[in-house]
């Protein structure tokens, strides 16, 4: 029973791990820098639809 | 006084594009693991988001529209390069790696080499239910599948995320968590009396 329950414990501790992790991934790409191109193509877009 | 017949201002949504860009970029990151690639990933994206905004409902999710464009456009690509063999559970790619030592505790170094390692459509998965904050149900809507292939896919790429980190055999590691083993204690306790 006691390696039951520590066998319940450590799955829970591998998702919490893995979830842990994909967050810390995640949210190092999003603290990446924006790059300029997709503001300047924003801007283009914009650009052209307004000389329609 | 009355109130203004104008209840909402009427946003473009396309105005509202660079507060996904971050989010948006992530999101291709996960899935190219490039950052060049990525780039030209969410261009595409924009674009098309841009030219096809007529589409969007109004009033949904924005984000969630723009991440099924961005991932069709990848996996639709990728369909076209064909280069890459088919292997969505990243089984031949995890052949060609080494498992790392640790003791219960992970690097995130061995942890992105895992995660490199899992097919796109795995890290598609993790990444939406695991990291980016989708529901199931916003995760099911943009990947085009049903709820359920949404939790046994994540199910299965978190399973292969053990093994390969070698946290455990892998399997199930989902299942049985609120298993209530105390339970056990209270009848074994009847059936001595």
């Amino acid at each position: 029973m006691y390696s039951d329950m520590a066998d319940e414990k450590s799955k829970a501790s591998i998702r919490e791990q893995i979830n842990e992790n994909l967050k810390r991934v995640y949210e190092q790409a999003l603290q990446e820098e924006v790059p300029d191109r997709f503001k300047e193509l924003l801007a283009q877009l914009k650009e052209k639809e307004g000389g329609k | 006084m009355t109130t203004p017949s104008v209840s909402k201002p009427v946003r473009d949504p396309r105005e509202e594009l660079p507060e996904h860009l971050g989010a948006l970029r992530a999101f291709a990151l996960s899935l190219t693991r490039n950052s060049a690639s990525a780039d030209d990933l969410v261009q595409d994206t924009i674009v098309k988001a841009w030219s096809n905004i007529e589409k969007f409902e109004r009033g949904t999710n924005l984000r969630a529209w723009l991440f099924t464009i961005l991932r069709n456009t990848f996996y639709s690509d990728r369909r076209k390069r064909k280069r890459e063999v088919a292997d969505p559970d990243g089984i031949h790619a995890a052949t060609l790696y080494e498992k790392p030592a640790h003791d219960g505790r992970l690097a995130m170094s061995d942890f992105v080499r895992a995660f490199d390692r899992l097919s796109p459509e795995h890290r598609e998965v993790l990444t939406l239910v695991g990291a980016s904050g989708f529901s199931y149900e916003e995760a099911a809507e943009t990947m085009g599948v049903a709820v359920g292939t949404v939790k046994s896919r994540a199910n299965r790429a978190r399973a292969r995320l053990a093994e390969m980190l070698g946290l455990e055999e892998g399997e199930d590691i989902l299942a049985g968590a609120d298993r209530n083993s105390l339970a056990v204690m209270g009848k074994s306790g009847v059936a001595a009396a």
